[in-house]
């Protein structure tokens, strides 16, 4: 449990940190919180020459308002969300998932970007920004771009992010006001990834689903999210019938695999009571 | 006496003896971060060892060349066993009978085994040398199912003793067999099942864990080359067997040895054997001229030092219609790994597991275990219970509320008309165990009327009706245990480690101004030992306990004695330590008399003061005493005021306990919530009521763990799936339920101050009252018994088959 010796940068702007992974190439490799990469790193699964952390750029923290949209800077760490007063009456779903995520030590020093952006399917995240429409912020040599969150994941720690690239800040459209939304994971303890987790976002209209988005987080190669289960569910009152064709949509398309959380079969279905209960939750809160 | 002067009673208290709630002293320096733990250890010239592991679960070793990890900067020495057979180290005894590789010699036959061991100026630069040193494999068939390693065709795991017959406990049937041990009557058995009304018949399985202490396995070994001795600092809860066997492995005379256990981060078993990292350790401080330490990493911890438990039980009721047993048989495989590494008094290869009879008044009883290797770690320690006690009482448990099942009996019920009744104490069990004391009826009794058990029952029972209306996917299931522990190991015509008896000591020494140190055989690891022996010696002695030193640990000073495991340091070195106090007394008493110019029998005992019969305001303190046996003994007496008792208890001890949980299950998600759990112990005479809940609370938790969600887990091709925290089971407090406490006390009848021993108990008795509440929900359905443990998948699927998911 001893990493191999690394050259250890802590460059003070974006633009230095991507001079630098430039430079270092394929020995170079960007740290955030490192919840993922020095635990690699001390089982010698990864060995980088050089760690550009990333924790030193001010440019990269923050939450903000843009218009309809909030920004959050890849940095800002999981504390600081459950903490952030503008995303607590905004995007409520964040709270209670960044409260589900690891436990209170890591979420000090675990980032938001570090939690997106590493392709992890066990991470939480990723399956929310999916279900939420977010995009994210990516500069590279080529300088900056825009990548959708349900384009963004290509298989396990495989996503769009081309070598040297920094992700900067993820995009948030705020829901509609009124929304629903429930984050409901699955875990054995504290600090455990989801045996498989469920987000719902929202909104209803006369006792019916206006709209509706669902993510699915660790139950196959990439989070999922579940768009033939929402259209199911559009223009229902979440009557048990409809609800229970679009949990069997959901469990379609999860392909998760067998660990100690359990066998595949197990983790599917599990994959379909959490979306249940999500969308139970999410409705009771929706106003409308 | 005038009005200024305290009564008794102030004065006892003042002492903070027995029976007192006393702060543990111990935690002074433990919160404030000031522990010495192994390593705290730092020597000038120290060098650092690392051990390269085998990938495989079986594979012979073609090739093995170090050279490009000897060149890395740094490293001063790599050893491998070619390099350890030149000093004939290659193999090690094991504490059961058996030999071990110290480094794999030839093949590997458990994954992580330990390969070659670097020695380097750093952490840093060892454990890069370890990733250089090149080691080929040639794979070979594995083997990790105990129930088929004695196949026709299974993999040879023990090439080395294949010609052998005979093993350590008599005849081997198979090339992977250790032992057959047998306890009980068997004909006297057979027959009563031949004419029992009711039988029931179980597979139960407790599965491989590991007894995961916070801190590691590590050393520091130091070989002085001039004087020729060896200075070996380590986490020992068994320093002077480590000195003895060290000796014996070494040839190093053992007066040449110094074993010292500095402060010990939780054992639980895992820290009482012998570890290739430790003799590696050793030897490359006696080839390098310099001290060495090696730490193991949680990986290293989990997967390759001391799993317990993995035994495969076959069990038997026999019964009266209504509900008397009358016989019990059991019939078990247990797997110990690659090598019998187990730790056991050694005539005992299955341990005291014929305690399987358990509470009960069973009129015959029999049991067969068969030892067989496979190619997983060697350990089978007594993971916070004495020698396989908690797989005995897990099993009979488990078969208990099988066949009160089957009876249509419930659970408490038919356990009080069965269990032992309080004048049938001393009490010989079928299996010939002579069980000291007790008053079981009145702890279960005590345990329902506290959990007001009837209540639980009914609303059980309205709620599985609600279940079964579609209602709530919710059931509720209601465990009860009855446990005896055997601890206190031992008495020596019964128990020895390697020939050395399984006696304990205590020397004390008063100080002339009246304080003093107490040295003891035995090894805290966090049971609160400086607290509580000086407990003990307040009230023997009538000095306060602030003014009593307790020391273990250093083998230079503290005399011989077997450790801390199996429940026995109270037993036996509690013992010891009253016994040496009494020794002290009678000294006193005599100089109290000389000085009183009365008869010794003329005196009297009064908390802290030896006192003149009729005429109270006559007396002489322990510490005025204390200083008179440095100045002023009657002639012919020996000066000072210090004893020694090595304590050969004439039995074990029986604690015992009775405990109830609650749990709500989510059938859907196989979630189980632990509603509530009540524990019940009796452990005698109560040293110190904070440290024994302490110790309750601790072996709950742990027992929590193990029932709920722990498993040292192979896959087919012998890798080790639960090597991290990410995936074995460790609760941490937002997991662990609440605890109730609760007590009894019958002391021990044998016992110089009438204590049991506690520590364990929880472990042994929680592990079977979680399981019983989770197979009690189901029970109703139709299921007798769910293999532990009872995480969520594992649950889930058994409402599954029982077709609860609709």
């Amino acid at each position: 449990m001893i990493p191999g010796s690394f050259e250890y940068h802590r460059p003070s702007s974006v633009q230095e940190a991507i001079g630098l992974l430039a430079k270092l190439g394929d020995d170079g490799r960007a740290i955030a919180g490192g919840h993922t990469l020095i635990p690699m790193m001390k089982l010698r699964l990864a060995t980088p020459a050089h760690l550009v952390d990333l924790s030193g750029i001010a440019d990269l923290k923050g939450i903000r308002a843009d218009g309809s949209d909030i920004v959050i800077g890849a940095m800002t760490t999981q504390h600081e969300l459950i903490g952030s007063d503008l995303l607590a009456s905004n995007i409520p779903i964040l709270r209670e998932t960044s409260l589900q995520v690891a436990d209170p030590q890591v979420r000090y020093v675990g980032t938001l970007g570090g939690n997106v952006a590493n392709g992890d399917p066990g991470n939480d995240m990723p399956a929310v920004m999916m279900c939420l429409g977010a995009s994210y912020h990516v500069m590279g040599k080529g300088g900056e771009r825009r990548v959708a969150a349900r384009e963004f994941y290509q298989g396990a720690y495989f996503t769009a992010l081309e070598d040297g690239d920094v992700l900067t800040a993820i995009r948030i459209p705020v829901p509609p006001a009124g929304h629903g939304y429930a984050y409901e994971k699955l875990k054995r303890k504290i600090g455990d990834y989801a045996t498989a987790a469920a987000a719902v976002v929202l909104t209803m209209s006369g006792g019916k689903v206006a709209d509706c988005s669902i993510g699915l987080t660790n139950v196959a190669e990439t989070p999922l999210w579940a768009e033939e289960a929402a259209k199911i569910l559009n223009g229902s009152s979440l009557d048990a019938a409809t609800v229970k064709r679009a949990v069997a949509a959901a469990e379609a398309i999860t392909a998760p695999a067998a660990d100690a959380r359990g066998p595949a079969a197990y983790r599917t279905k599990m994959a379909g009571v959490m979306l249940a209960r999500a969308l139970a939750r999410a409705k009771s809160k929706a106003r409308g | 006496m005038n009005d200024m002067t305290p009564s008794s009673a102030e004065r006892a208290a003042k002492l903070e003896g027995m029976g007192c709630k006393r702060k543990r002293v111990e935690d002074i320096r433990f919160v404030q971060g000031k522990g010495n733990y192994v390593d705290d250890v730092k020597l000038p010239g120290m060098l650092y060892g690392d051990l390269v592991r085998s990938p495989h679960g079986h594979a012979r070793i073609t090739r093995l060349d170090t050279t490009k990890a000897a060149a890395v900067p740094g490293v001063v020495a790599v050893l491998t066993a070619d390099v350890l057979k030149t000093v004939n180290l290659a193999w090690m005894p094991t504490l059961a009978g058996d030999v071990q590789m110290v480094l794999a010699d030839g093949k590997v036959l458990f994954q992580n085994q330990e390969v070659a061991f670097v020695v380097a100026e750093s952490r840093e630069a060892a454990a890069d040398a370890v990733g250089l040193v090149e080691v080929e494999y040639d794979p070979l068939p594995v083997n990790v199912d105990p129930l088929k390693a004695m196949a026709p065709d299974a993999p040879m795991i023990r090439e080395d003793i294949k010609d052998k017959t005979e093993g350590a406990h008599g005849k081997r049937k198979h090339y992977n067999h250790i032992f057959s041990w047998q306890a009980g009557d068997k004909a006297a058995t057979d027959a009563a099942f031949e004419k029992a009304d009711v039988k029931i018949k179980e597979f139960i399985v407790y599965p491989r864990v590991h007894p995961c202490p916070l801190e590691t396995c590590q050393c520091v070994a130091s070989f002085d080359k001039i004087k020729g001795e060896l200075t070996l600092w380590g986490t020992f809860q068994a320093p002077h067997v480590i000195r003895t066997v060290g000796s014996l492995i070494s040839k190093i005379p053992e007066h040449k040895i110094h074993v010292i256990a500095p402060d010990i981060g939780g054992g639980f078993g895992n820290k009482v054997g012998a570890y290739s990292g430790y003799i590696c350790s050793i030897v490359a401080s006696i080839v390098t001229g310099r001290p060495v330490k090696w730490t193991e990493d949680r990986i290293e911890n989990l997967s390759t030092t001391a799993f317990a438990r993995d035994f495969h039980m076959d069990v038997e009721i026999a019964c009266t219609k209504d509900g008397k047993v009358t016989g019990l048989r059991c019939y078990t495989i247990a797997d110990h790994g690659a090598f019998d590494a187990c730790a056991n008094a050694t005539k005992w290869p299955a341990g005291l597991f014929s305690i399987i009879s358990g509470s009960y008044d069973f009129p015959a009883a029999y049991c067969l275990v068969d030892g067989v290797y496979t190619n997983k770690a060697p350990g089978g320690v007594a993971y916070r219970c004495s020698f396989r006690v908690t797989e005995a009482a897990y099993c009979i448990e488990r078969a208990m509320d099988i066949m009160a099942q089957k009876l249509g009996m419930d659970a408490a019920e038919f356990r009080m008309k069965n269990l032992i009744r309080r004048e049938q104490f001393p009490y010989t069990s079928a299996f010939g165990w002579q069980y000291d004391s007790g008053d079981y009826q009145t702890a279960l009794k005590k345990a329902m009327e506290a959990t007001n058990y009837k209540r639980l029952r009914d609303e059980q029972k309205a709620k599985r009706e609600a279940f079964r209306r579609g209602e709530t996917r919710e059931l509720m299931g209601i465990g009860v245990a009855f446990f005896t522990e055997i601890v206190g190991a031992g008495p020596s015509r019964a128990c020895d480690i390697l020939g050395i008896a399984m006696f304990d000591s205590a020397e004390i020494r008063i100080h002339p101004t009246g304080s003093g140190i107490c040295r003891l055989g035995t090894k805290s690891q966090g049971q609160g030992h400086e607290t509580t022996y000086a407990q003990i010696i307040a009230t023997e002695l009538g000095l306060p306990a602030d003014t009593i030193t307790v020391e273990e640990g250093n083998t230079d000073t503290a005399p011989y004695g077997l450790g801390t495991y199996g429940s026995r340091s109270t037993p036996v070195s509690g013992a010891a330590t009253a016994m040496a106090c009494r020794k002290i007394k009678a000294k006193a008493q005599m100089i109290a008399a000389y000085m009183l110019e009365v008869h010794d029998d003329d005196l009297e005992w009064d908390v802290d003061r030896f006192r003149v019969k009729g005429n109270p305001e006559r007396f002489k303190t322990m510490t005025e005493l204390a200083w008179a046996a440095y100045h002023e003994v009657p002639p012919g007496m020996e000066p000072g005021l210090e004893a020694i008792n090595y304590y050969d208890p004439p039995n074990f001890t029986f604690p015992y306990g009775a405990y109830i949980c609650v749990v709500d299950i989510d059938v859907d998600t196989g979630m189980v919530k632990v509603r509530r759990f009540y524990a019940l112990d009796d452990c005698g005479t109560r040293i110190n009521p904070m440290i024994i809940e302490g110790q309750i609370h601790g072996g709950l938790t742990e027992a929590f763990g193990i029932a709920m969600g722990q498993e040292i887990h192979y896959d087919p091709d012998g890798n080790v799936t639960t090597a991290s925290f990410m995936d074995y089971f460790l609760p941490t407090a937002v997991e662990t339920p609440h605890w109730e406490t609760d007590w009894t006390e019958v002391p021990s009848p044998h016992h110089p101050i009438g204590a049991k021993g506690v520590g364990e108990s929880p472990n042994v008795g929680g592990v079977p009252c979680f399981s019983n509440a989770v197979n009690d929900a189901f029970s109703f359905f139709g299921s007798t018994h769910i293999q532990m443990p009872h995480d969520h998948w594992r649950v889930w699927t058994a409402a599954e088959e029982l077709g609860l998911h609709g």
